[in-house]
């Protein structure tokens, strides 16, 4: 089946004033088409945790958007250093940001877990130096 | 009770989108410092409660559906974040008081509220 909608966001490294614009974005675009309102919420904290990884960690990147008939797909992807242990990482807790990252309230290694726990399926894909990748479905109905 | 009722009578200071604070009905407090634990915590229509105030709050209180930020004990917020707020339909509060006693406050107004 066809995208209704297709997007494609840039996400710069380390610029915390664009930071979520992505999500902001998708969630107005999603307002726009009266996708329901918890699954507006779930897409927008699935796609902002996935965005600050890439803000933070990623050395910047990209997400592409399709929105379906019955389902959003969301592909967040960067080139930056990737994740040793994936199963670490996805531990809630754990986190490596520093802590000029955590003055500003990351760094509660809650990110991962919030995408898994508000998506219908998540992949996450990363290995060191060959960058991260993450795909998040979320179905509509 | 709404954003307006509840900063009018505690005489907090509304730093962003004040045109939206009679219209936006609070139901409840959430307060945590953490951003990806407000993220997943805060449920809809809540006052969110911080000391951060930093830009990305507005993504969060944005993304939340929080009724608004309260920023306690009448720390500063930095001129680019209110910026970001007024942009996103973001309330920002400014409010003397420590997160625990705005909590009371809260709680206390809103009984009143609901005895009519
Ligand atoms: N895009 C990414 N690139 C490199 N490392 C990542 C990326 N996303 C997550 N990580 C790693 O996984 C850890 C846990 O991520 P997360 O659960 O979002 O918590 P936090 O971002 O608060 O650290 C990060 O601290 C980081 O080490
Ligand atoms: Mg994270």
């Amino acid at each position: 089946m066809s995208s209704i909608i297709k997007k494609e966001y840039d996400i710069p490294a380390n610029d915390f004033s664009l930071a979520g614009e992505a999500s902001s974005n998708v969630r107005k675009l999603l307002t726009q088409l009266g996708v329901n309102p918890t699954i507006i919420k779930r897409t927008s904290i699935a796609m902002y945790e996935a965005e600050l990884n890439v803000v933070i960690h990623g050395n910047g990147g990209k997400a592409r958007v399709e929105i379906f008939e019955d389902k959003i797909e969301i592909f967040v992807f960067d080139e930056g250093p990737g994740i040793e242990d994936i199963e670490l990482a996805m531990k809630e807790g754990y986190s490596t940001a520093p802590d000029s990252i955590r003055e500003m309230g990351f760094g509660a290694g809650m990110g991962l877990s919030n995408i898994k726990r508000n998506s219908d399926k998540f992949v996450l894909e990363s290995e060191p130096n060959k960058g991260t990748r993450v795909y998040i479905t979320i179905y509509l109905y | 009770m709404t954003v307006k009722d509840f900063v009018q009578h505690f005489g907090y200071k509304i730093l962003s989108c004040a045109d939206k604070a009679d219209k936006t009905e609070i139901t409840g407090v959430y307060i945590c410092d953490l951003l990806s634990m407000a993220m997943a915590r805060v449920k809809d229509g809540e006052l969110w409660v911080t000391v951060h105030t930093n830009i990305n709050i507005v993504a969060v209180a944005c993304l939340t559906n929080a009724s608004c930020i309260v920023i306690p004990e009448n720390i500063e917020v930095e001129e680019l974040t209110i910026n970001k707020a007024v942009e996103k339909g973001v309330i920002i509060v400014q409010a003397p008081h420590t997160g625990y006693e705005i909590c009371i406050n809260f709680y206390t107004k809103n009984l009143e509220f609901g005895d009519g």
